[in-house]
């Protein structure tokens, strides 16, 4: 097959396009810089190869997304045999909602809602980067890259009630994580002093 | 007369996760959505979900490094030197 000036054009528009969303998957799914940019450049080339395999051209975003997500998931197949990664208590079951809420405090303010709005996007991304392995790919294809369960189960090659356990306890730890990072940083303390029945 | 079977706060803490995530079957998404309309307490609790679900949904985008655009650009010059396109590799659309 002859590559045309339009193929070309239309790849190199989608790819640029797109490269904020996959150097954003590419870093929360590898957690370093230059992986992440290693691992974007061959997801493009990959979808350059095997870009006649698209039969809707409009399904692109969704399509070279996954040719990401599976390199590195090979990958870590091939890697995980060699690496022992941390466990989560397998009981984890941590709110954050629950740890701020104040139901007195209903019609005076929301300490939940100053928590979110003083959450920064680096205590986010160092929560999730701390996350084990398996628990942060699946926070990361729900809730960055929007998978649904089942998307999720056919990528992992696992059954959908993994994808569900995976993913609450992950989002539990994730929770946990930016609980105690604000503990540490006396963001719950400052919240909770600006309250107005606070001494 | 709608028969929708009306569910408890523990019910609905249970749903919540998947019904933020689209994952719930009709019946049951009407049910918590009609739990949330008239208990306070889960509303809050599901709006606070959410919007953490939005706060890392953000996530999905980085801003491109110094460089890195560059980088690709010569990559996808380079592809006009391959040859033609190998056969589909089971990763269709």
């Amino acid at each position: 097959m002859d590559v045309t000036v339009a193929d070309r054009a239309w790849f190199e528009q989608e790819v640029l396009g797109l490269l904020p969303e996959l150097l954003g998957s590419a870093r929360r799914l590898t957690r370093h810089p230059e992986d992440a940019e290693d691992l974007v450049a061959e997801a493009i080339t990959k979808a350059w190869i095997h870009r006649c395999s698209l039969r809707e051209r409009d399904r692109f975003p969704a399509w070279i997304h996954r040719i990401l997500t599976n390199l590195f998931l090979s990958r870590r197949r091939t890697e995980a045999s060699r690496t022992q990664e941390a466990l989560l208590d397998e009981e984890l079951e941590f709110s954050l909602f629950e740890r701020l809420h104040q139901p007195f405090l209903l019609w005076w303010g929301s300490p939940e809602q100053d928590f979110l709005d003083r959450l920064l996007r680096e205590d986010l991304v160092r929560a999730i980067e701390a996350l084990p392995e398996r628990f942060r790919i699946v926070v990361v294809l729900a809730d960055v890259q929007g998978l649904s369960y089942g998307e999720i189960a056919g990528s992992l090659e696992v059954p959908i009630g993994t994808v569900r356990s995976r993913l609450a306890r992950g989002r539990a730890a994730l929770q946990k994580a930016l609980w105690d990072h604000a503990c540490d940083a006396g963001l719950r303390a400052r919240t909770l002093a600006e309250r107005p029945d606070h001494p | 007369m709608s028969d929708l079977k009306p569910i408890n706060c523990d019910e609905a803490l249970r749903l919540l996760a998947a019904f933020l995530d689209h994952e719930l079957r009709f019946d049951e998404g009407e049910g918590i959505e009609h739990h949330l309309q008239t208990c306070r307490s889960c509303f809050s609790r599901a709006e606070f979900e959410r919007r953490l679900k939005g706060e890392i949904t953000r996530l999905a985008r980085e801003e491109i490094p110094p460089g890195f655009e560059e980088r690709v650009r010569r990559l996808l010059g380079s592809f006009s030197t391959l040859s033609a396109p190998e056969p589909a590799d089971g990763s269709q659309a």
